[in-house]
Parts: C-alpha cells; structure tokens; sequence
C-alpha cells in the first residue's frame, strides 16, 4: 500500500504504512532530517511541517491523511547554499542557539508570512504560540521573522 | 397606480401597528445617575465578585481577546447573531448611567435603562428570581470595574426579530417576574444549590435546549446543544456507564476534569474556571441539587458488550482506516500502553463524555479544535482540524466508537463535522 502526495513541489509515491506519522516517515524512508522529534503528542512543535499551507505537528499526522496533498518541509525552504528569505533572516539574527527548534519555528513561521506577508507583532506571536524553543532564543526569532515581514524580502 | 395605493396604505397601517405597538410595550426610561459611586469595601467586593462568578457574567460579556465585561462576544442563535453588551462603567457605551434601580430591572424583567427591551440571550428569565442582596453586590461589583469604551457589532437578526418590541409578547409566554424584596432564606445547602443552578448560574439555558420560540424546553435539563457543543442531560448523570457521584462532580465542577468522564471543553470550560474562584461550599451545593434531579434509570439496556476491535477494525471498513489513523494521530497519549494515560489515573478514552454521548458533536469539535492551551489547566489537546478531513473524522469516530468505547455507531459523522468545521471558521 504506498501513498502520493507532493513533498516540496515534488511528486512522491511513499511505501511506509499508512498508519506511521508523517515525521518517521520524512526522517526514516526519505532521510530528511530537519523536522526533529521533540515530545511526540503535538506539545512541543520540533516536528513542524507544512500541509496544504497549514502549519501541522508531522508527529501525529497520519500518513494515510496525505494522500494527494501537498508538504513542505524546511528542506523546502532553501539549503545551506541558497537559503531561503526566512532562512536567511534567521542566520542574520542568529535566532538558533542549540537549534533543534528551528526547522519548526521557520516553517510555521514560512506558513504565516505566505499567507499575511506582512503581519504584526502580535499576529506574529500568537501564531508562534504553538512552538517551543527551551534556550529561550524566542525574541531574536521574533527579530528575524518581523525582518522578513516588513523588510522587504517576505 | 391603484396597487401603488393599496401597497402604500398597508405598509402605512402596518407602520402605525408597529409603531403603537411600540409605544405600548415600551417601558420607561430610568433616569441616568451622573455622579459616581463610591468605592465598595472590600467585603462588597469579594462577595460581588462571588455573585458574578457563580452567574457567569463574564463567559458571555467578553469577546474572545477582549476586555473583560466589556461585551462584543457573538451569540450564534437559531434567529441569527446577537452580540453581548458592554457592562463595563463607561457611561456612554456602558452601565456607567445605570442606576442601582435600573441594573435591578434589567436583571428582572430584562429592560434596558432607557427603556428598550433587551433579548433573551441576556438570561433574565432566570435572574429575575434573584436575591435583591446579590443583584446588588453584582451591581456594586460591576461599576467598580475598570470603564472600557467600546461598541459592540449591530446585532444581526431575521426581520422581523430585530424589531425589538415584539419581545413583550416572548416575555408574556416565558417570563415569570421575580419579586423585589426577595431576600435570601436561612437556605439549606439544597435550597443553595437549586438557586445556584436555576437561577443565578442559569443552567437550563445551554442545558435544556430551546424550542422553535426560542424558549427553554420544558421540563428543565433535558440536554440542549448550545455553539455546536452538546450539553448533555443534567438528569441522567446517575447514568452511563460510570454513574457521576457527587465528589466527582464537585472536582469537575472546580478543576474542570473529572477521572471518570473526561475534561471541560467548549462552552463548559470557562464554566469550570469560574466555578474555580468560587468558595467550595457553593460548588457542593451545586453538586448535591443536581445529584437530586436524577431521571430514574432507564430501561436496563442489557450487559454492555465488550469492546469488538476485531468487528471495529474488519479489513476494508471506515473502522479499518480510522484505526490507521488513530494508530498515527492519536496513541502517543491516548493508546491504552501510552504513559500520559498514567499519570495521575487519566480517564481511559473509553469513558470519556464526549465519546458515550448520543450524538458525535463534542467528539467531533474536540478532534477538530483540540482543548487550547491553558496555563492553568492540567488538559491540553493539540487540534486537528488542519491534519484531518471530514471523512478522516468520521473513520476516525467508527473506530474509537465502536472498538474503544463500545458503543453504536453513530450517523452522518462527516457531514456533522463539515457543518461544524464551517461554523468555527474565522
């Protein structure tokens, strides 16, 4: 039983069980590390991904629930060559201390700005709510996020 | 030309019917008061403040994100929207003008100060039976809040409900006008509880459901849906397959989670965190009246049957899908081996509220919306509304229904959730 779905604007045919969350499935068949496994019940937002332009926790997305739908990851985002916007912004501000938050902070963030590509603070932060970052790096995020939506390069 | 006419007189006669009807229901205008009160003592305050918990003032007169009591909350009802006012002090958009007197009408017959009738989403048909003491510790209580300046959206109404004086006749069929100098009995703690329950924390509103008139069926607490959340029978606690008891009820009550039913979710949950504040003797008595009220047992429905996963999960059945999805979705908390199950004796999900009710709305609204984060609250569910589709929600339901709670299927879970997907759309 194998499932399709379009993974970073590419066609992807899956043969994990359909009943496996989507991030042992980025992680184990496809080898794509930057969502991490942070608690595993959706508390922690480590494993963010974005699904049909929601930002979703791939920890309990089921598999079975993507056939035909379309995922992004941070790997989507750009590389360590060519980073994206919020990428880069994250960089600039160096918003990562140990790191193993951001993957999902930027593509919740990324899940934002390409709906209301120039929100305010507020918006910025109750839509952050949901993701945790235990360094406490929280405002160079928030720096680097509000970069991107009012400087010019969203 | 001759139609013109006869159209013209007939609006004319239905605008002088309108009109006197208007001028004969409509009731006096208290005078404003102009010069401040002053401050309550701090025993006024703290007793206010327990009045205006325990009727829940706040759940309704705050927006979602608002200031507090300053209104502007959306009250979906079969008739169409009616926002919540301002019962802030501000003078002009406010209670600030309301004297003592006029709070104490509005609250028993449900006029405004100026006269105007004020709809029955206001529940006034339950707190025109309160103590004249606790109207106005509620009244001193209110005008002691911080003023907010602010206007709530225009009402939005099927004609001809918006017309305001039609109201008398609605009051003439469904209200029972308390007396004024009703004070407080040497009440026993059943006589607290039925006055916590009927009227001031007005139960019966979300509880017994509403008729096509809008009024509360009779008789009370037979179970309504209320926002798109069922509010289960208040007269069949003693049912189900764990009996509430009243300890239990009074834990639920205070901390919004009971070990044998599950968590306060939708409009219930603010419910609990006011109940919270309130003193704990209050809360039994609450508890004991309702435990009073208990319909007797049904017809026995026969030995319950043991969860049949293996007839829930057959290979190519909604069942079958929906315990794939709930393998991935949902048993990292909520699988019988999960350690979140453990701690502090969690309810099983086979016994949560939400999954043995008649009807799937409170499981489907919990799937979709999750419980919010609270800091304050030991229960939180991420949502799925983002993760699943109406037809994952609905295998979702064959399997947890029937291989977890053992219960009947139910019908029509898709379109249910699609329905109520669409209400609680921003």
């Amino acid at each position: 039983m194998s499932t399709n779905l379009t993974l970073n604007g590419k066609t992807q045919v899956l043969r994990s069980d359909p009943g496996t969350p989507l991030l042992y499935v980025l992680r184990n068949e496809l080898r794509l590390n930057g969502a991490k496994f942070g608690c595993g019940m959706g508390q922690c937002g480590a494993c963010t991904v974005i699904v049909d332009g929601k930002p979703v926790f791939s920890c309990m997305t089921p598999l079975a629930a993507l056939e035909g739908r379309s995922v992004r990851t941070v790997e989507g985002l750009g590389n360590a060559e060519a980073p994206g916007p919020l990428q880069a912004a994250f960089i600039r501000h160096q918003a990562a201390q140990c790191g193993y938050c951001i993957a999902g902070m930027l593509t919740r963030a990324q899940a934002l700005l390409d709906k209301h590509p120039h929100p305010t603070e507020q918006q910025v932060r109750a839509h952050m709510e949901p993701n945790l970052c235990r360094c406490g790096t929280h405002h160079r995020i928030l720096a680097a996020i509000m970069d991107v939506a009012h400087g010019g390069r969203p | 030309m001759k139609i013109r006419t006869i159209a013209g007189a007939g609006a004319a006669m239905l605008a002088l019917t309108f009109g006197a009807l208007y001028a004969w229901t409509r009731p006096a205008a208290i005078a404003p008061v102009t010069q401040a009160l002053p401050a309550p003592a701090p025993g006024v305050l703290a007793a206010g403040a327990r009045v205006v918990a325990l009727g829940d003032c706040m759940v309704c007169h705050t927006a979602k994100g608002g200031a507090a009591y300053a209104g502007g909350l959306g009250l979906a009802t079969p008739f169409g929207t009616i926002y919540s006012t301002n019962i802030t002090p501000d003078p002009d958009t406010g209670i600030g003008r309301w004297s003592a007197q006029a709070f104490r009408r509005a609250l028993r017959e449900g006029v405004a100060r100026d006269g105007h009738l004020l709809y029955p989403a206001f529940p006034y048909i339950h707190y025109t039976r309160m103590y004249d003491g606790d109207i106005d510790l509620a009244y001193r209580y209110l005008m002691s809040r911080t003023p907010v300046r602010t206007m709530q959206p225009a009402n939005e109404l099927v004609f001809p409900l918006n017309f305001r004086p039609l109201l008398a006749f609605w009051n003439a069929l469904y209200l029972r006008p308390g007396e004024t100098g009703t004070a407080a009995p040497t009440a026993t703690p059943l006589a607290r509880g039925r006055y916590l329950v009927d009227t001031l924390g007005h139960c019966a509103s979300c509880h017994s459901g509403l008729n096509p008139m809008g009024g509360e069926r009779k008789p009370a607490f037979r179970g309504g849906n209320i926002d798109g959340w069922d509010a289960p029978a208040l007269t069949g606690l003693a049912h189900g397959p764990v009996p509430w008891r009243q300890q239990e009820l009074v834990e639920y009550l205070r901390g919004g989670l009971s070990l044998g039913h599950g968590a306060a979710k939708g409009p219930m949950r603010p419910v609990t965190e006011h109940l919270a504040t309130v003193p704990r003797e209050d809360v039994e008595a609450i508890a004991l009246y309702l435990m009073s009220i208990q319909a007797p047992h049904p017809a026995p429905e026969g030995a319950r049957a043991a969860p049949l996963v293996s007839v829930a999960t057959a290979p190519d059945t909604p069942g079958a899908a929906g315990a794939r999805l709930f393998a991935a979705a949902c048993a990292s908390c909520h699988a019988a081996s999960a350690p979140l199950t453990r701690i502090n004796g969690r309810p099983g999900l086979a016994l949560s509220s939400a999954l043995q009710g008649a009807r799937p709305d409170n499981f489907i609204q919990t799937v979709l919306h999750g419980v919010p984060w609270d800091p304050a609250s030991p229960v939180y569910m991420p949502p799925f509304a983002d993760v699943l589709d109406d037809e994952q929600v609905a295998q979702l339901a064959a399997y947890i229904r029937t291989g977890i709670a053992a219960r009947p299927a139910w019908h029509d879970v898709a379109r249910t959730s699609a329905k109520l997907r669409k209400e609680t759309q921003e």
